[in-house]
């Protein structure tokens, strides 16, 4: 009797715990699960849309084509430049401001609240009010005249387009992670500060032997979380170019080529999702090995 | 976090000019802008650098309404499309997290693992069949097509998981005696009790809504169904050189976030104390 007793209580804990589950399942099974399954199918055909949906199935054929697709390597050359340069620069610039807004100083919620701005503001709308600054005759070429500096065709120069957008989300980014940054900040103990203090260690040496290395664990998150988005890039690339990803290509990015493949040219959607594969184990890839490098660090 | 420490050394007047240059650098693209939306289009054309407008004008804001007939349409499929959205995450989120954080059943390490999952794989993945789904289903151009295939999110059912998992149990125990199910004592006496953490699931999923770009762009392909950032890429091809035009419908679009977060924000520092502590 009592057995049964305890046998019903866990069969209804079992079926609340499900009521409660139920959404989430239901949410992850149809939009994440089976896409996942269904995007395996589709890498191994050809998709046709017209009227109806037509597959044939022409095996790793998507996969080996990537090898020969030139706008394929320009986009993976233009993603890895890009998160070459941007995921080690808004991290430093990130640490730098967490580091410096963390020092104590009257008015620090005024200039979080300031920093936090572009977190707020959608890509789309930064990257028009960037377009904006960026224009020839615009806000950006007239300081540069006016400290004495060369002035850029910011959006139509393949070579300097895509490091307008470098710019742009360095600058977007940086306070998103600063504010993770800040947070990690206030577990390093004082006493750490007080002893380099007595010690006679300059403002410059605590924050490059104490602060550095007590946020070696969240620098490893913030790169990987930098990684992940940097590889990523699409809205910013969109706007810019107009969905082309030009100048000359200049601005084509992995995710953009794949948009591109799938939804504005016929017949090409198999092969977009064999990129899309293909773009998801490089980021794994790339964590795994930033996630490898951190931990070997961390040994030291 | 209002500590006094640290540094109190020669260094403190350099780390207050670093600070301003960064607030000076991060405030003038959105002066910028806020300007631009309150100058006449002779004004924006003759490319002259005056923050405070010659002929200070309203008009920009009356005209984009006028222009873009759409444009009024657009900012409530925004608003529908984030505040619907916002809504059923925090309660699914919310649910989920309880459960995993409080129940035992069967199967929970396998739900558990799913949720993992999810947020290793990166969206792109599921970009194209999904669209196929939604196609199937007759959901394109449609709000639950942007809605419900976002209607959880794993990274705040985790953050929920943590925060319940801290949560005092005697509450909860207490209600049970007072005779409340389980379901009753969650919606009752937990949720309530869960503010600061919602605060900065409700800012961070409104904002992943309101700001979507890729997802609307793929979907909607009607006018009608456009999202503001859509609308606002549109708007963007069609008046390139009205560049006051542009500004003041950004400016209209980033206005509802900057509210939520004025609003949210006493309760979502507490809350990203709360995740940190993991």
């Amino acid at each position: 009797m009592r057995k049964f007793g305890i046998k019903s209580s866990k069969l209804r804990e079992s079926s609340q715990a499900y009521f409660f589950l139920a959404p989430t399942i239901f949410t992850i099974g149809v939009f994440i699960l089976l896409p996942i399954l269904y995007a395996l199918f589709l890498s191994f055909h050809e998709v046709q849309l017209l009227g109806g949906t037509k597959y044939d199935f022409i095996g790793i054929e998507n996969f080996l084509n990537v090898v020969d697709d030139h706008r394929a390597l320009i986009a993976l050359r233009n993603t890895m430049k890009y998160v070459l340069i941007v995921v080690p620069s808004q991290t430093a610039l990130a640490l730098i401001l967490a580091a410096t807004l963390n020092a104590g100083l009257k008015g620090q919620t005024f200039f979080r609240i300031i920093y936090f701005l572009p977190t707020l503001t959608s890509s789309a709308v930064l990257t028009l009010i960037f377009m904006w600054m960026y224009n020839q005759n615009g806000l950006i070429n007239h300081a540069l005249e006016f400290i004495g500096l060369p002035t850029y065709n910011w959006i139509g120069d393949p070579q300097i387009a895509l490091i307008a957008i470098m710019i742009m989300n360095i600058w977007s980014t940086a306070p998103f992670f600063m504010t993770i940054y800040l947070a990690a900040l206030q577990d390093i103990p004082d006493s750490l500060y007080e002893a380099a203090s007595l010690d006679g260690a300059t403002a410059f040496q605590k924050f490059w032997y104490i602060t550095v290395p007590s946020l070696r664990p969240v620098t490893s998150f913030v790169m990987i979380i930098g990684i992940i988005g940097t590889f990523q890039l699409f809205d910013q690339s969109y706007i810019f170019s107009g969905g082309s990803g030009g100048p000359d290509n200049s601005t084509l990015t992995v995710v953009l080529l794949i948009y591109q493949y799938a939804f504005k040219s016929m017949g090409t959607m198999g092969y977009a999702a064999a990129l899309a594969f293909a773009l998801a184990i490089f980021i794994l890839i790339a964590t795994f090995i930033q996630r490898k490098l951190s931990k070997e660090e961390s040994l030291y | 976090m209002d500590k006094n420490k640290k540094t109190k050394s020669i260094g403190r007047p350099i780390l207050y000019i670093i600070l301003s240059l960064y607030a000076i650098i991060t405030l003038i693209p959105f002066l910028w802008a806020l300007s631009s939306s309150f100058k006449p289009l002779d004004e924006i054309v003759s490319g002259t650098i005056n923050f405070i407008p010659k002929a200070f004008t309203l008009d920009n804001y009356r005209e984009i309404f006028i222009q873009q007939p759409l444009f009024g349409r657009w900012l409530f499929n925004s608003l529908f499309i984030a505040t619907v959205g916002t809504g059923l995450n925090v309660l699914f989120n919310s649910m989920a997290g309880y459960a995993l954080a409080r129940l035992e059943f069967a199967g929970k390490k396998i739900v558990f693992v799913l949720v993992l999952l999810v947020l290793m794989i990166p969206a792109q993945v599921t970009l194209i069949p999904n669209y196929l789904i939604l196609k199937q289903l007759g959901w394109l151009n449609s709000y639950q097509g942007m809605i419900v295939p976002g209607m959880v999110n794993a990274t705040f059912i985790f953050m929920m998981r943590q925060f319940f998992i801290n949560f005092p149990k005697e509450l909860e125990e207490s209600a049970e005696l007072d005779g409340l199910s389980r379901v009753g004592t969650f919606f009752r006496i937990v949720l309530p009790l869960a503010k600061p953490a919602l605060a900065a699931q409700i800012i961070f999923v409104f904002m992943g809504f309101w700001n979507n770009f890729m997802q609307p762009l793929i979907i909607m392909s009607d006018p009608e169904m456009f999202t503001l950032p859509l609308g606002l890429n549109s708007f963007k091809g069609q008046y390139i050189s009205f560049w006051n035009y542009i500004m003041a419908a950004s400016m209209v679009f980033t206005m509802p976030v900057i509210l939520i977060y004025a609003f949210f924000n006493r309760y979502f520092i507490k809350g990203v104390k709360f995740t940190g502590g993991k």
